[in-house]
C-alpha cells in the first residue's frame, strides 16, 4: 500500500485489513490518485482513476437529472470479483474510493469498513492546509511526482 | 403480513430480543429488520453473514454439514443466527437476560418457513 499523504495510511490500512479488499484506489474527483493498494503498474492506476472519476461524475449527473441527491455508492457485482465505487467528502475536498473485492469477502463487509475508513479520514485529515487547485502547467510534474510516490520509482 | 415480516415478528416478541434481521448470506446486506435503538443493523448484518459463511466453509472442510444455528455469546448479550433458505440468514441480537433456548427454537422454525 502506498499513499501520497501519511495521514491516509492508518485508515486505509485498517480498511484493507478488515475488508480483505484486493485492490483499493483513493483519488480526488478529478482523478488525481491519493493512495493505492494492490496495483502493480502505474498505467493501471491512471486508467482506473480516470474511469472511476468519470463513472462517479456520470452517476452524479444522472442523480441530478433524476432530481435525487447523490448516490451513496455504486457496486458492480461480478462472478470472480466485484467493484465498489463511492464518493465522499473530506476536509481536503471530495474524494472517490474504488475497491475491487472477491468472494472471500462481501459487499456488506466492504461497505461497512469503507464507511469506517471515511470517518477515520475525516478525523485524521489535517485542517490547517486546504487542497491546492491543480493547475495545467503543473499537471505533468505533479502527476510524475505522484506516480513516483505511489510506486517508488 | 408477508412471510418475512411474520418471521421477524415471531422472534421479536421473545423477551430480551433487541433486534432481528434477515440478511443475504453472500452479500451481508439487510433484507428486512426490526431493531431497537442502539443496534447497528448494517454492521450486525455484514459481520454475522460473514461469520456464518466462514463457519459453513469450516464445517464443510471438516466433512460436516453447515451449521443449523450459530450462537455467539458475549458479556452483554448474544448474537444468534439461523441460516434460512438459499443465501438468507435470520439474525437476532439479544440481551444477557433473553431466553436463548426459546429464541433458538423460534428462529429455526421461522427460518424453515422462509424456505
Amino acid at each position: 500500500m502506498r499513499a501520497l499523504e501519511p495521514w491516509v495510511v492508518d485508515p486505509l490500512q485498517s480498511f484493507l485489513t478488515e475488508s480483505s479488499a484486493r485492490l483499493t484506489l483513493l483519488m480526488t474527483t478529478s482523478g488525481q490518485v491519493v493512495a493505492q493498494h494492490g496495483f502493480s503498474r502505474s498505467l493501471d492506476v491512471m486508467t482506473a482513476a480516470a474511469l472511476g472519476a468519470g463513472i462517479v461524475a456520470s452517476t452524479e449527473e444522472l442523480a441530478r437529472l433524476m432530481g435525487a441527491s447523490r448516490f451513496g455508492a455504486l457496486v458492480h457485482h461480478g462472478v470472480g470479483q466485484s467493484c465498489l465505487l463511492s464518493a465522499f467528502a473530506t476536509p481536503r475536498g471530495r474524494w472517490i474510493g474504488l475497491v475491487v473485492f472477491g468472494p472471500e469477502t462481501s459487499v456488506g463487509i466492504v461497505q461497512l469498513f469503507f464507511d469506517q475508513m471515511v470517518q477515520q479520514l475525516m478525523t485524521a485529515a489535517p485542517r490547517e492546509q486546504a487542497a491546492s487547485p491543480m493547475l495545467a502547467e503543473n499537471f505533468e510534474s505533479e502527476l510524475n511526482a505522484s506516480l513516483k510516490a505511489l510506486f517508488g520509482r | 403480513m408477508s412471510p418475512t415480516e411474520a418471521a421477524l415478528d415471531r422472534v421479536t416478541r421473545i423477551p430480551g430480543v433487541r433486534g432481528v434481521l434477515l440478511v443475504t448470506g453472500s452479500d451481508g446486506l439487510v433484507v428486512a429488520e426490526q431493531l431497537m435503538d442502539g443496534v447497528d443493523g448494517r454492521a450486525a448484518a455484514a459481520l454475522t453473514a460473514s461469520l456464518v459463511g466462514r463457519l459453513s466453509r469450516a464445517a464443510e472442510s471438516a466433512g460436516l454439514r453447515p451449521p443449523a444455528f450459530v450462537h455467539v455469546r458475549g458479556d452483554t448479550g448474544s448474537v444468534l443466527a439461523a441460516p434460512a433458505a438459499v443465501d438468507l440468514v435470520l439474525v437476532a441480537v439479544v440481551g444477557p437476560d433473553a431466553n436463548v433456548g426459546l429464541a433458538r427454537l423460534e428462529m429455526i422454525e421461522a427460518a424453515s418457513r422462509l424456505d
